[in-house]
């Protein structure tokens, strides 16, 4: 059965794109090595013998350039998919990005649309140090304008990158690199993921553990851990940061009444705090403790291997964190 | 230096060239008092002494073809033809203006007229024009697009990457810098070693020409023959516009560094008095027909104030309309 295919998440993104340029002709892909390469992690793989060098673009190392020519061609009525090689790489594309993609409609009064989706490589916990490995996705939820995905299977990742390049709104589009080996249950053909709907990956009734991207198996595995100890944790995974389907986080917390967040960014300013504020803001009153964030330490990525894990959240810090919402052990501030 | 003043042109195509450079100067004098009545927030960058540029450029463009604009484009978009009435409703803030209020002085947007919009991040849009120019060819429509900045952008980081990349895509893009000399009040001598800007095209691969930006035929002419190469997939060109800006950076900036006698000099030297001169000396134009030219253009922007007087203030509750283009998961009264 087609729907018992499983894909690894950078063969279901691969789907995506050839699907979304076979479907409209105006999308095209832009970024670095992604043409006659196929992308550093396959990505793109086989587009350019498909769609030809117009479509296909192996850009100079020139990330701002990509980015802002992505505006532009969106603006005159393309669906542009612009690839950083490494997500690191948005501090050299934040104006574009952030000044240009996101204000371009507003400033003109809505006259325009900006059909833009920039895609990029999260690429933390396999030692590529601190400027490879950073989880920023913070940057944009801040910024007016954009739209934020950042998926956690691959069925999710083809859903939602469809979802992305047909939406009229410029979408940051964050992959977490350890996944794109992973594989996963996807279909063949054409389906699409909304944005702004969570997803509920597992069930459960004593705490509520909201993440996304890498951090929902984080989650799930801690999730399975304690389910040995008859705690049954209910794990969302937002998939979209931004819009956030709030409702489905707050309706969990009203059940358990208890919230850990789970973030593989650092702590300050992260999306974890956010997610923390609109429980606050809209559920307090479910609260039976005071919710916990499980996040990167605020430090640079180190590269030596146990340098890393100290930064980046573990499973056991997410077990930490359930047990201490739950108020079940010695109550210890887990990473972050 | 381009030659101009030569050719012999219908009459009535020149006596347009005048008036929308005198449109130019009025709408820049009347906008600078109404700021000084307070009638405009924040501040407007006036373009007097560079009319030529704009006017000269946009004379070798069809309706088809677009530009991106700057902070200080007033000009490029009364050249472009965009209304003087809801140019003048946006500046002063209010509804019926191009951008309903959003955008004001420095974001006038008009996708129907070929104006992308105006940036008022120094060399924002360089990259924006070259993936227009990519994106327009791809859909196979015929157009160009002219990306005009000035000599302060031309040493920011992405106009260097906009300029390599449209050269690697032969990107049917014109690049026109204005030269006026001056930052706000650091001399262009100050921010780069050499003469020209237009030699830097050499490291890209594409022609680069220094025009007189206070002559509209001249300009006209060398946008031609950039226009007609951008056409015929060539490639990008480089004009580099000598000009001056006459009036202060800004509405705003009461401090002017620059020397007496060079603006005595420049003002000597101004495009539309020369441009005047030319048409009764060489064109046969009576100097009665020039006044009614001046005083049509005077008319034109009396005539636009009163408009943009007459419009209605947004509403306040509008702040929160079009941050987001129609999407699925936006549900009314949510940003995001």
């Amino acid at each position: 059965m087609s729907e018992q295919r499983e894909i690894t998440m950078s063969e279901a993104l691969n789907e995506a794109l050839h699907e979304e340029m076979e479907r409209d002709p105006t999308v095209f892909v832009v970024g670095e090595d992604i043409a006659r390469m196929g992308g550093l992690f396959q990505v793109t793989s086989g587009l350019l013998d498909r769609f030809g060098s117009q479509r296909v673009i192996d850009a100079p190392i020139s990330e701002a350039a990509q980015a802002g020519a992505g505006v532009g061609a969106a603006l005159v009525g393309c669906r542009p998919v612009v690839e950083l090689q490494i997500a690191d790489f948005v501090s050299l594309v934040m104006d574009q990005v952030v000044n240009h993609a996101g204000k371009w409609r507003y400033m003109s009064g809505g006259r325009v649309t900006v059909p833009f989706v920039l895609r990029g490589a999260v690429s933390s916990g396999i030692g590529m140090a601190a400027q490879h490995s950073q989880t920023l996705e913070a940057w944009f939820v801040h910024a007016p304008g954009l739209v934020v995905i950042m998926p956690s299977t691959p069925y999710d990742a083809k859903g939602l990158l469809k979802s992305a390049i047909r939406d009229d709104n410029p979408v940051v589009f964050l992959e977490k690199r350890l996944l794109y080996s992973r594989s996963g249950p996807v279909p063949q053909g054409d389906y699409t993921v909304p944005i702004g709907v969570a997803d509920v990956k597992r069930e459960g009734n004593d705490v509520t553990v909201v993440s996304y991207a890498a951090g929902v198996h984080l989650a799930l595995q801690a999730a399975r851990q304690l389910a040995r100890e008859s705690i049954e944790a209910e794990v969302i995974d937002v998939r979209t940061l931004k819009p956030l389907d709030v409702d489905t986080v707050t309706e969990s917390v009203r059940k358990t009444g208890r919230l850990v967040v789970v973030t593989e960014a650092a702590g300050a300013g992260s999306f974890a705090s956010e997610v923390v504020a609109r429980v606050v803001d809209e559920a307090y009153d479910a609260l039976a403790s005071r919710p916990v964030r499980v996040t990167a330490r605020d430090t640079p990525m180190p590269y030596a291997a146990p340098l890393e894990r100290a930064v980046l959240p573990q499973v056991e810090d997410v077990v930490a964190g359930i047990n201490a919402v739950l108020g079940r052990t010695p109550v210890e501030e887990p990473a972050g | 230096m381009a030659t101009a003043e030569t050719a012999t042109h219908d009459l009535e195509v020149l006596e347009n060239l005048l008036l929308r450079m005198w449109q130019i100067r009025a709408f820049e004098i009347r906008a600078m008092e109404l700021f000084e009545e307070k009638l405009i927030r924040g501040s407007v960058h006036p373009y007097v002494g560079m009319e030529a540029i704009a006017v000269g450029v946009c004379a070798a463009l069809g309706p088809d073809d677009y530009i991106t604009s700057t902070h200080r484009g007033h000009g490029h978009c009364v050249a472009k033809g965009l209304d003087l009435k809801l140019m003048m409703a946006e500046i002063i803030g209010r509804e019926d203006g191009y951008c309903r209020g959003r955008g004001g002085s420095m974001h006038i947007t008009a996708m129907e007229k070929g104006m992308l919009g105006a940036d008022a991040i120094v060399a924002g849009s360089s990259a924006i024009a070259v993936g227009a120019a990519h994106g327009l060819g791809l859909q196979g429509r015929d157009a160009v697009v002219v990306c005009f900045f000035g000599d302060g952008a031309a040493n920011q980081g992405i106009l260097h990457e906009a300029c390599n990349l449209a050269a690697v895509l032969s990107a049917p893009v014109v690049f026109v810098c204005e030269n006026n000399a001056w930052a706000i009040s650091t001399p262009a001598a100050a921010s780069t070693r050499i003469e020209d800007i237009a030699d830097r095209a050499a490291g890209y691969g594409f022609p680069g020409v220094v025009a007189d930006g206070n002559d509209v035929l001249g300009m006209r002419d060398a946008a031609k023959e950039a226009v007609e190469r951008a056409r015929a997939g060539a490639g990008p060109t480089l004009i580099e516009a000598k000009s001056y800006r006459v009036t202060p950076h800004s509405a705003a900036t009461k401090t002017d560094l620059r020397p007496p006698e060079e603006l005595d000099a420049w003002r000597a030297r101004d495009p539309i008095l020369r441009f005047s001169r030319y048409l009764c000396e060489e064109a046969g134009v009576e100097p009665a027909r020039l006044e009614v030219i001046e005083q049509q253009a005077k008319r034109d922007v009396d005539e636009a104030v009163e408009f943009a007087l007459a419009s209605p203030r947004p509403e306040a509750g509008a702040a929160l309309e079009d941050v987001y283009a129609p999407a699925d998961w936006l549900s009314p009264g949510r940003l995001a």
